[in-house]
């Protein structure tokens, strides 16, 4: 089993394989399970991946009313208009919205690695693939190689804004995404392991302050940069630019910075943007009108 | 031992979000609660505590315990309308939001009865769609619903426990985890054990034969 992401990125060169390919023998040798099996439940998450973006993109409106809308802004926009960052880039912010839009309207996601991240990977993913035209299978092995970071940093670090910040979740989510990016544009193993370096070397430090405590503000918009971040790292990797700081030390610095950020900040809504006059009035809007018991009748 | 094993971990679960914690996690408890009642509740009276009554509503926390009370999985459609799924199953519920603090922040206690059959669960919530259930009609225990288990109340007597092991190591079951708690010496005890397959039905026909046990149920995974 691999603990590192040295250890990751040496089991794919050594064996001349995909980083995916690691992932997948790891799973088939804890689980006993046959490569099929596998690469079928990894299918079905993808399906889950594409039917919450196509969701999202014809629009959606969470319970609160604070998020919704956004994804079809931008297709709106990208249609209309030539985006200064370029269409590649707002594809993959747009379908990063749509996910965490369908996300926080109690719509069915896959979470990559939690539900409030989920965006950051298919954003990426989706986007990319309208450039690289990828196979099924290559789209799969995406979200392994995705996976193969993740479970490092789940493993050596935290993966959830309440333990680590949103750092901890967006950040690695980014990363992930990162890392997969280049591994389907052709980058080395080695160039993977770059890309989640510099992208989480962005995020480092980046609190986790939701408004009223919900998975909305700001969280729909981080996942949306997160993608972004994810698709401009991978690039500056694949031109062969490196982390000075290995990535297995980036993480280690992601887990200290987590240990030290306070409650106040990791999901608590009791700091940052959520102790805002604007986000203080929000939550005491949508606590009034959540107010008193409820009850049902059969 | 590492935290994580499987890749689905990562690239997963597949759940109608919002909150892994807050959603997720709640459709899992409201699951346990009926599963342990073995039917689907007439009455439900749902006491939120912590960030759960603060934020039950944006989270849909409300739905997804009745989702979970209903039978419904994480990744269920009809959660959003859990509401009117339980007023078509007959089942009426009450949501009380308590100020009191408890040691997790996100704390349900769930009372299930139809005037014979009384039932409580306290359950928590504790991270990334992982709950704990930590009472159970006034025992205290801690069951994950990670692996396969079985709860059995017996009378707390010499012999009670050893004739439990004793089919359990003869049909070849291993047992992971096991805990007992009694409301006093000589009453009503809970044992909990976590196994490492699930049992078959002929296994849980010998417990239920076995020297001072009262009811057996099976958590199945």
């Amino acid at each position: 089993m691999f603990r590192t992401v040295a250890e990751l990125v040496a089991q794919a060169e050594e064996n001349n394989i995909s980083l995916a390919e690691v992932m997948i023998q790891q799973e088939m040798d804890i689980y006993d399970l046959s490569r099929q099996e596998i690469i079928d439940r990894m299918d079905r998450n993808l399906t889950v991946m594409e039917e919450a973006v196509e969701r999202g993109l014809s629009g959606v409106e969470s319970h609160s009313g604070l998020t919704g809308g956004d994804a079809v802004l931008l297709q709106q926009y990208m249609k209309n208009s030539q985006p200064l960052s370029g269409p590649l880039l707002l594809d993959a912010v747009s379908k990063a919205v749509a996910t965490n839009e369908v996300n926080a309207a109690m719509g069915v996601v896959c979470a990559t690695p939690t539900a409030g991240s989920a965006g950051c990977v298919p954003g990426a993913l989706f986007a990319v693939k309208e450039k690289l035209n990828p196979t099924r299978e290559e789209m799969i092995n995406f979200l392994f190689t995705s996976g193969a970071f993740g479970f490092v940093v789940a493993n050596n670090a935290f993966i959830s804004g309440a333990a680590g910040g949103c750092q901890a979740e967006v950040g690695s989510a980014a990363a992930m995404a990162s890392a997969a990016v280049v591994e389907m544009a052709q980058g080395t193993p080695e160039q993977s392991a770059h890309a989640f370096a510099i992208t989480l070397k962005n995020m480092l430090g980046l609190v986790c302050d939701p408004v009223a405590g919900l998975v909305e503000v700001p969280c729909v918009k981080r996942n949306a940069t997160g993608a972004a971040n994810a698709i401009v790292s991978a690039d500056m990797a694949l031109a062969g630019v490196k982390s000075k700081i290995p990535c297995d030390e980036v993480i280690g610095a992601m887990y200290r910075i987590g240990k030290q950020m306070p409650t106040a900040l990791k999901e608590t809504a009791e700091g940052g943007l959520a102790a805002t006059p604007t986000g203080k009035a929000l939550a005491a809007q949508l606590f009034n009108k959540q107010g008193g018991s409820v009850s049902g009748e059969g | 031992m590492v935290k994580f094993n499987s890749v689905f971990d990562i690239i997963g679960p597949v759940m109608v979000g919002p909150s892994s914690s807050h959603t997720a996690g709640a459709v899992k408890i409201g699951n346990a609660a009926r599963h342990l009642y073995g039917k689907t509740p007439e009455k439900a009276t749902i006491h939120l505590y912590g960030s759960f009554a603060k934020t039950y509503k944006g989270h849909g926390t409300d739905l997804a315990l009745i989702a979970g009370l209903l039978g419904f999985d994480t990744n269920d459609q009809r959660i959003p309308d859990a509401i009117s799924e339980a007023k078509k199953a007959g089942m009426i519920f009450h949501f009380i939001e308590e100020h009191t603090a408890t040691e997790h922040p996100n704390t349900v206690r769930i009372t299930l009865g139809d005037g014979q059959q009384q039932f409580e669960l306290v359950g928590v919530s504790i991270g990334g769609g992982k709950i704990e259930i930590i009472e159970l009609n006034g025992f205290e225990l801690h069951l994950s619903g990670n692996y396969p288990a079985i709860l059995i109340m017996h009378n707390d007597r010499f012999g009670a426990i050893a004739s439990v092991t004793k089919i359990l190591a003869k049909n070849e079951i291993n047992i992971g985890r096991m805990e007992v708690n009694r409301k006093d010496v000589g009453k009503e005890a809970l044992m909990t054990i976590e196994l490492d397959q699930n049992i078959e039905s002929d296994v849980e026909q010998e417990l239920q034969l076995a020297k001072h046990i009262l009811k057996i149920v099976k958590v199945v995974n």
